[in-house]
């Protein structure tokens, strides 16, 4: 045999191999749940859980910024569960009718903080500090599609630093993204959630709490998908997430739990 | 029509025009070394330029960035003595244009060289040219379609880069938002009437650039 054609066989072979492997029937259940990136912590504890105590089922995550996740259900991604970090997402979802009636909880809240970077040499102690001009950049998330973003923008304009502040703004895709720009110090400082600055707190100098009422409220719904897969599973997910095991899993990451979930 | 559509184009336009500049200065350069020259290290080099044609473009943005970063080996010392830092500015994504590009100019101009008859070149060095009389009176001419060819490959390219750009250079409205990443943003947040006129926008703007390129080589050749 030529060594060519000896090569091209074993490659074959190989696929032929790999498309055996494909082929056995997963036998497990399968539900994708699309969930706002700063849940992603506690969201894959919880699916453990659920995993563990539901057999034969695997979540499958895709985490993202809300809006971006929402415009994906739109479009016809074939999503069982989604949770946003903003009631406007799920509005969206819920006028479009594609929430499974019944099904909606808005089951968490969490706060914004201004971070900055542990190698940081300039002195931010609080928001008005971002409008010195040593300061140059400040990062947050796109208010079109990251909530976050969004409360960021509502507590700049509240407090009158929009327009002083605005030339600074470094927009990133989600709010994981702002909390590595922070990290990595790229950014003078930035807005995220109390949450995502607990997963990165060595790497951060200062995580100051915004004024109280300077933003709305960050509540977090969860709902099952119309059109889903499995529309059962679905649900049971959800009830799992509200339960008091998987409150207790959200509030050891930092997260409020809400009572009145309608 | 939309000023931030404009503000868009004309940002893409810049970025792919000072990037094929930077590209075709060091891309001849580099292809002529390569084509004519032998050197150690010259098939490590040739692989190292190359890579970013083959990489995704994420991995690029990311050595670029442990580069280039506030905190990387280059943006670091640059940083520590200017104050300044190439991150999420629009040199960013020249930068980033210019990685991703520089691959197809380098590998078409030593390919067009390579393929002289070197009888030519001979030719002209027993009549008495030096190397470089040689390199700009035969060599290049000769390549010329080559060339050509490499720099509007290039100025595709980085007209329509988009991963190693959104990593390096951000996507921020009226700073960094080339095309590719306002089409982006625009069908991510659900602006699909604006996101099919920038998608139009983008695909005539190449259109016609392919179209003078192809006028261009049967005029000049």
């Amino acid at each position: 045999m030529r060594p060519l054609s000896k090569a091209a066989s074993i490659f074959i072979m190989l696929l032929v191999f790999l498309g055996m492997i494909s082929l056995q029937k997963v036998s497990a259940q399968e539900i994708t749940i699309s969930a706002a990136i700063s849940l992603k912590e506690a969201f894959s504890e919880i699916a453990k859980h659920f995993e563990a105590r539901q057999k034969e089922v695997r979540v499958l995550f895709n985490f993202g910024a809300s809006g971006d996740l929402v415009r994906q259900i739109m479009a016809g991604a074939p999503v069982d569960v989604f949770a946003s970090a903003g009631l406007k997402e799920m509005d969206e979802l819920e006028q479009k009718g594609q929430v499974v009636s019944g099904s909606r909880a808005n089951f968490a809240e969490n706060t914004v903080v201004l971070i900055t970077p542990q190698q940081s040499s300039l002195k931010i102690e609080n928001l008005s500090d971002l409008t010195n001009k040593e300061v140059t950049r400040i990062a947050v998330g796109n208010p079109k599609t990251v909530p976050a973003g969004r409360y960021a923008d509502q507590v700049l304009r509240n407090l009158k630093l929009y327009d002083t502040v605005k030339e600074k703004l470094i927009l990133a895709e989600n709010v994981r993204q702002v909390l590595d720009y922070v990290a990595r110090g790229e950014v003078d400082a930035g807005l995220v959630y109390a949450t995502d600055a607990a997963t990165k707190a060595k790497e951060l100098k200062k995580i100051v709490p915004v004024p109280e009422g300077s933003h709305q409220p960050v509540v977090y719904p969860i709902a099952a998908v119309k059109g889903g897969k499995n529309e059962s599973l679905a649900k049971a997910f959800v009830s799992w997430v509200i339960s008091p095991e998987g409150e207790s899993i959200l509030r050891r990451h930092g997260f409020k739990i809400i009572t009145n979930k309608k | 029509m939309n000023t931030d559509l404009w503000f868009s184009l004309r940002l893409s336009l810049q970025v792919a025009f000072a990037a094929t500049v930077l590209i075709v200065l060091f891309g001849v350069a580099a292809g002529y070394l390569l084509a004519r020259k032998n050197f150690r290290g010259k098939e490590l080099i040739d692989i190292l330029f190359t890579l970013p044609l083959v990489l995704p473009p994420t991995v690029t943005g990311y050595y670029l960035i442990i580069l280039f970063g506030r905190n990387g080996w280059i943006g670091k010392v640059l940083y520590t003595w200017t104050g300044w830092s190439i991150m999420f500015t629009w040199y960013a994504a020249v930068l980033a244009s210019f990685v991703v590009a520089l691959p197809l100019m380098i590998r078409t101009t030593r390919a067009a060289i390579e393929s002289i008859d070197p009888h030519l070149i001979q030719a002209s060095f027993t009549l008495g040219h030096s190397e470089l009389e040689t390199a700009w009176k035969v060599i290049l001419p000769l390549a010329r379609r080559g060339l050509l060819a490499g720099t509007v490959l290039s100025f595709a390219r980085a007209m329509g880069e988009f991963g190693a750009t959104l990593m390096v250079a951000g996507n921020i409205p009226g700073k960094t938002n080339t095309l590719p990443l306002t089409i982006y943003t625009l069908a991510g947040s659900g602006e699909w009437s604006q996101a099919q006129i920038a998608v139009l926008l983008l695909t005539l703007a190449s259109a016609f650039f392919l179209f003078w390129a192809n006028r261009t080589a049967r005029k000049a050749f």
